[in-house]
């Protein structure tokens, strides 16, 4: 079978004071092939680890993760990574930010020119491919973290907050490329995000996470990621059915920071 | 003290004058600026200042050294030269109380000089003629030329008409005449404020100087052969240093084995000045070329294995993540990511060592050794040739600094993204 699927994934951090912490508790998740996954939750719920065991960073305490069928055990091409800022290569110009993957498997410029460049035009780099990447904003460097993830054919594509670190205009821009991208190459996508518009935003579907220990709240199946092909997003804002869900999340996930609030709070 | 306050209202007087002239022509941004106190950046160096600063070293320096660079009316008042004069009141047993004149003829010392010839004058005390150099002192035996010396109880009471005794002393237009515990006169011309050359050479001796050791050499080699065996000898032991240093230094920030079994040497010997190594080093290895360069060795190679540590601990695991990521090997994020990653900070280590070595490779020098910039000043302060040590100070300083300059261009060159990100 093709696709990603996260299997009664559980993490516990045993912490150096002999307490643990489950970062995780029986997660499942099933993505088909050119699924958009936004998962959402209050600080402290797990995502970043389900993303990190997902990239093969961590291994889980129990559980599996396959992908196409096979089990994943540590990183690997097939499961591209997209970080919110500083993984891009300081040393390194735009363009060979970008080939880096392809030049790492050995191919020559013969192999990947064209497509990097096809890619770096898409992002809308074509005039800073020479440049430094600390010559770029922070919007660039995010678009050139994209175009370096894409130009290595992942089958699986994981995003740790790629936008958080933007201001909000350049966030706009970004998500309409991020759509763009996601239809145009048909990759399967989880998208970690802190911004409860942004996972209505972009994911097809949409899961709410909630914490300690972090586990799968609410499943929602989406329409406005369809809806925002091609138009513009703020169209797409404007949607009553939009606004209910927004309510609705963000209510969800400010019961959820209530509670902890409390819990710790109790236990002072 | 004279110098300092000079110096001080030199420093204050410039900054209203370069104010005053220079705030009208100004137009830069900073300007507009009705807030600089406290604005970092508002705060950049004033050129004009930096060039006003060396001017007034060179100023001080040559007027209190009498230059011939600086116009004679900035000189500081010189010594007193030429011929002085005092007259003595001598007695002696059953005598009158006579009077003499004493002619001095103060001279620069190294230059010929004759005894004034004066008229013996009237009366049973003669008048007398000696010499004195500039900045020295001198006995003047006064009574050896009169009719009743000392054996007939000759005693100076007064000179220039001020009563004298043994311990006292009498100031003249020319100088200071003393009179030691026995009675003998001494004459000690007025210095002036300006530095004897042995203490303090003007300017252009030293300059001169330069020119001489350039084309002649010094102690059997030439100036290019002293500065040249100790850069090489820093850059020798730095070399050395880095390429032990920086293997280590990676090695420490990838394996915990490593980490743990140099952590304790490195973090001890980090410390110790490489100055107190000197003398274990001339103990093992002498002090010729070996030692030197194993010393600096030393300088250089803690530094540079805690900087090479530095850069490959401070990668951002992000940076390390995406490379797996991207499907890169372990000997790929070695080469692509961890060590252009530490580059930065191995520049700023290399930087340092540089430093250390080149102040090491003179200290050491200056302990022992037959040729060199150390060596140089060394040999020419037992010599008192303050002219060359002045010289060779100047000089190390010169190539210490380019040395830096150097290192920041490399930098700029090879590591263009640092402090950028």
């Amino acid at each position: 079978m093709s696709g990603l699927s996260i299997e009664n994934l559980s993490m516990r951090f045993d912490l150096p004071n002999g307490t643990s912490v489950q970062a995780l508790q029986d997660v499942s998740l099933q993505l088909a092939e050119g699924e958009l996954l936004s998962v959402l939750g209050p600080s402290g719920c797990g995502k970043t680890t389900l993303l990190n065991i997902a990239a093969g960073f961590l291994a889980p305490t129990s559980g599996v993760i396959r992908l196409n069928g096979h089990e994943v055990h540590g990183p690997d091409a097939e499961r591209g990574m997209v970080f919110q800022k500083g993984a891009l290569f300081e040393w390194m110009s735009v363009r060979e930010n970008v080939s880096f993957g392809p030049r790492m498997a050995g191919q020559r410029e013969a192999q990947y020119g064209a497509e990097v460049d096809h890619l770096l035009e898409v992002v809308g780099l074509r005039d800073f491919k020479e440049k430094a990447i600390y010559e770029l904003s922070g919007g660039m460097q995010q678009r050139v973290a994209l175009a370096r993830c894409l130009a290595n054919h992942p089958d699986v594509i994981l995003m740790d907050e790629p936008l958080g670190a933007l201001d909000a205009l350049t966030r706009e821009k970004m998500q309409s490329l991020v759509l763009k991208l996601w239809k145009e190459t048909g990759k399967t996508i989880i998208l970690i995000t802190h911004s409860v518009e942004e996972a209505l935003l972009l994911g097809e579907r949409l899961v709410v996470m909630a914490p300690r220990p972090g586990r799968i709240h609410r499943e929602y199946r989406l329409p406005f990621a369809d809806l925002g092909v091609g138009q513009d997003l703020r169209d797409v804002k404007k949607h009553p059915e939009f606004a209910e869900k927004r309510e609705e999340i963000l209510g969800m996930i400010w019961d959820m920071e209530e509670e902890i609030m409390g819990r710790s709070e109790d236990s002072e | 003290m004279i110098v300092f306050l000079l110096y001080a209202a030199i420093f204050v007087a410039s900054f209203y004058i370069v104010k005053l002239v220079v705030q009208k022509t100004t137009t830069d941004y900073t300007s507009l600026k009705t807030v600089t106190f406290g604005d970092e950046s508002a705060v950049r160096p004033n050129r004009i200042a930096s060039f006003v600063s060396i001017g007034t070293i060179f100023l001080l320096w040559g007027a209190f050294t009498g230059s011939s660079w600086i116009p004679g009316f900035l000189h500081a008042p010189g010594p007193f030269m030429g011929d002085a004069t005092f007259t003595y009141t001598a007695t002696a047993n059953g005598q009158q109380p006579d009077d003499a004149e004493v002619t001095i003829r103060v001279f620069e010392v190294g230059t010929d000089v004759e005894v004034p010839i004066v008229d013996l004058g009237e009366g049973w005390a003669k008048n007398d003629a000696d010499t004195v150099g500039a900045w020295r002192s001198g006995l003047v035996r006064v009574d050896k030329n009169d009719e009743y010396g000392r054996d007939d109880g000759h005693t100076i009471t007064a000179v220039n008409g001020n009563p004298i005794k043994p311990g006292d002393s009498v100031e003249t237009d020319y100088g200071r005449v003393g009179m030691s515990a026995k009675g003998t006169l001494n004459f000690e011309p007025s210095k002036g404020w300006q530095m004897e050359p042995i203490w303090l050479p003007s300017p252009e001796a030293v300059v001169a100087r330069f020119g001489d050791i350039a084309a002649n050499g010094y102690r059997g080699s030439s100036l290019w052969a002293h500065l040249g065996i100790s850069l090489q000898r820093v850059i020798l032991g730095f070399v050395f240093g880095a390429l032990v240093g920086i293997p280590l230094g990676y090695a420490m920030g990838l394996s915990d084995w490593f980490r743990g079994w140099f952590d304790p040497i490195v973090e001890f010997m980090r410390p110790v000045p490489p100055l107190a190594l000197i003398p274990l080093v001339i103990i093992w290895a002498g002090i010729g070329e070996t030692g030197k360069v194993i010393l600096l060795f030393l300088a250089a190679l803690w530094i540079m294995a805690i900087a090479a540590r530095a850069g490959v601990s401070g990668v951002a695991i992000s940076k390390v993540h995406a490379a797996y990521s991207l499907g890169a090997s372990k000997a790929q994020i070695m080469r692509h990511v961890i060590v252009p990653n530490s580059l930065p900070e191995i520049f700023t280590g290399a930087r340092v060592a540089m430093g250390v070595c080149w102040g090491t490779v003179v200290a050491a020098e200056l302990v022992a050794a037959e040729q060199g910039a150390g060596m140089m000043i060394m040999v020419a302060s037992k010599f008192q040739l303050t002219d060359i040590v002045l010289m060779g100070i100047i000089l190390i300083g010169i190539i210490g600094f380019g040395i830096d300059i150097l290192m920041r261009f490399a930098e700029k060159a090879l590591v263009p993204w640092k402090g950028k990100i």
